[in-house]
């Protein structure tokens, strides 16, 4: 991915070459100041030891991790039982990403081949249409799919008023509130890269397959479907690995019950726990998990790159 | 062709994509609708009115909000300008700087704030700005942005000089032009799409900010999302409606600009 973006460029020139270094040091020292030397020191307030109420005593110690995982008594000195509670969130936060990850392909991959199939003209307009609302403020989206999910709010309204349920749905503050927001917020990325790779793809397989008597459906699944794999994969990982770590969504629309990974963080440093070395190592372990996703879906896109 | 005999088509999937832009846009289109009802209540409708956009200017809130407004608004357009200078030096370098080493470690520099979580971002800059003693505020809020933003200003600006063969530079050149001036006179002006495109993109970005704004700004400033939240927090209500629509409106606005500065090929 990285590396085809800077090989990939048509034109290759040296115009500037001596100053090239010159040219970087902007970047390296704004990007190498405050993002990288940043996530180093984070990686190091995971080894300390909390202060009261926030901040750190610089005593190194595994606590942060060993709180993660282990329960170790009131006072700290009882056999370590594997405690669930942290681990519990984490893995709500998959099962709830990985939902909105599923949804947002059973509706992004037909709309994505949809638009693929228009004529060349109007594509560009769809996938607008597309990114449109991935622009507008994650905040007000969210915001907005509260008020429309409300119990009170104009979709309860609208189906009480056609007939189609007896009394408003309650979905805000319960899983499916959250999947919903997750979804909603990262759809336009399940889209695009699928769009980009059914773009590519040669329909004469298609009709070579219909000559053969395959059934529509058939070749989908048979021929489509494996040719646009890369795009796919592309795409779920767009979804799911932002919604891992999404904060805005299980906040607003799932309440209090629905922790996921990114309150549970915010809590350490903003909210009541103020455990900075617990949240520090809770980041690290979202950024661990990240990271091996990141690894797997290069290692699979040059595979396929390698295939074609 | 008929539908029946294309192998191209599916039954369905046309529903399944009007669907697909139904569920992105009927929340937004909701919210507008409803910013311009008259009632105090969220629930009932009383007709037209642009009483929560006034509301928004002159009510109660319209201090805090004003505030929020001008450091938003002054963050994103010093975060962006910022980046767009940077990140254009780096496309320089990485696009016409020949092959060397530090190239695709420099690329792999560049993107890094797309690749880490952004609540992972937050928690370290807020980490990190603690432990040097810096005073969180403006001054945090404004670096933060500076540094996510650089990706997606950089991205259009890659694509753009990519797409610019350098026979106009070299032409310039041979007329006796000097780097400097090839530079200014000729690449600079042709990529000028995909600097308006890079810009307007990390100023929607920093404009948008919420989680990352949140963890490094101190006690006492806001931006206009964390005032929007905090509000939300204490309950929705309609001027946060009406603020909620102007900003949506500014962000179609802004990204279909990016979008024609993008298409428009003035090579020829």
């Amino acid at each position: 991915m990285a590396g085809g973006a800077v090989s990939g460029g048509s034109v290759a020139s040296d115009t500037y070459k001596q100053v090239r270094h010159w040219l970087l040091m902007p970047s390296w020292l704004v990007l190498g100041l405050f993002v990288f030397a940043p996530v180093c020191v984070m990686v190091i307030y995971s080894f300390l030891t909390k202060e009261f109420r926030g901040g750190v005593i610089w005593e190194p110690t595994l606590a942060a991790y060993d709180q993660f995982f282990f329960d170790r008594g009131l006072f700290g000195d009882s056999d370590p039982v594997l405690q669930w509670t942290y681990i519990e969130i984490f893995w709500r936060s998959i099962w709830q990403a990985g939902l909105a990850t599923f949804l947002s392909l059973v509706i992004g991959f037909p709309t994505a081949y949809f638009i693929a199939t228009r004529p060349e003209k109007t594509r560009a307009l769809w996938v607008f249409l597309v990114t449109i609302p991935y622009w507008v403020n994650l905040l007000i989206r969210t915001v907005s799919m509260k008020f429309l999910l409300r119990d009170e709010g104009p979709m309860n309204d609208a189906l009480l008023s056609i007939g189609l349920i007896g009394e408003p749905l309650q979905i805000v503050n319960t899983n499916l509130a959250v999947q919903l927001g997750l979804f909603y917020s990262y759809l336009p990325f399940m889209v695009l890269p699928i769009y980009a790779s059914v773009e590519r793809y040669n329909f004469a397989m298609s009709e070579a397959a219909a000559d053969l008597y395959a059934t529509k459906w058939t070749t989908l699944r048979r021929i489509v479907l494996p040719a646009v794999k890369p795009g796919v994969i592309a795409g779920c990982v767009l979804v799911f690995v932002p919604s891992l770590g999404a904060f805005l969504a299980p906040d607003l629309l799932g309440g209090a019950k629905n922790f996921m990974i990114g309150s549970l963080i915010e809590d350490q440093f903003k909210g009541n726990a103020g455990n900075w070395p617990f949240g520090a190592a809770a980041s690290m372990i979202l950024l661990s998990m990240v990271l091996v996703v990141l690894i797997l879906f290069a290692r699979q896109q040059r595979r396929a790159e390698a295939a074609t | 062709m008929s539908a029946k005999t294309d192998v191209r088509t599916y039954a369905g999937f046309r529903a399944m994509t009007i669907l697909c832009l139904i569920i992105l846009y009927a929340p937004l289109v909701v919210v507008t609708i409803y910013s311009f009802n008259a009632s105090r209540s969220l629930t009932v409708w009383e007709g037209l009115s642009l009483r929560w956009y006034v509301d928004v200017f002159v009510g109660p809130e319209s201090a805090k909000f004003q505030q929020a407004a001008i450091n938003s608004f002054s963050i994103a357009i010093i975060a962006a300008t910022v980046a767009t200078a940077v990140v254009t030096a780096a496309a320089t370098a990485i696009v016409r700087g020949g092959k060397f080493r530090l190239r695709t470690p420099s690329f792999g520099l560049i993107t890094l704030p797309i690749m880490v979580p952004e609540i992972v971002l937050a928690v370290s800059t807020l980490i990190f700005f603690n432990s040097i003693g810096f005073t969180r505020g403006y001054m945090t809020i404004l670096v933060a942005h500076i540094a996510f933003c650089i990706p997606f200003a950089y991205l259009p600006i890659q694509a753009r000089m990519q797409g610019i063969e350098d026979t106009y530079e070299h032409a310039a050149m041979d007329l006796y032009a000097t780097k400097a001036q090839a530079f200014r006179r000729v690449l600079l002006p042709l990529m000028m799409p995909g600097i308006i495109s890079g810009f307007l993109l990390a100023f929607i970005v920093s404009l948008d900010d919420f989680i990352i704004t949140n963890f490094v700004k101190g006690a006492g400033i806001e931006t206009l999302p964390t005032a929007i939240f905090g509000s939300v927090k204490q309950g929705l209500k309609p001027n946060i409606m009406a603020i909620s629509t102007m900003l949506l409106g500014l962000s179609v606005v802004m990204v279909t600009i990016s979008y024609f500065a993008s298409k428009w090929d003035n090579t020829k």
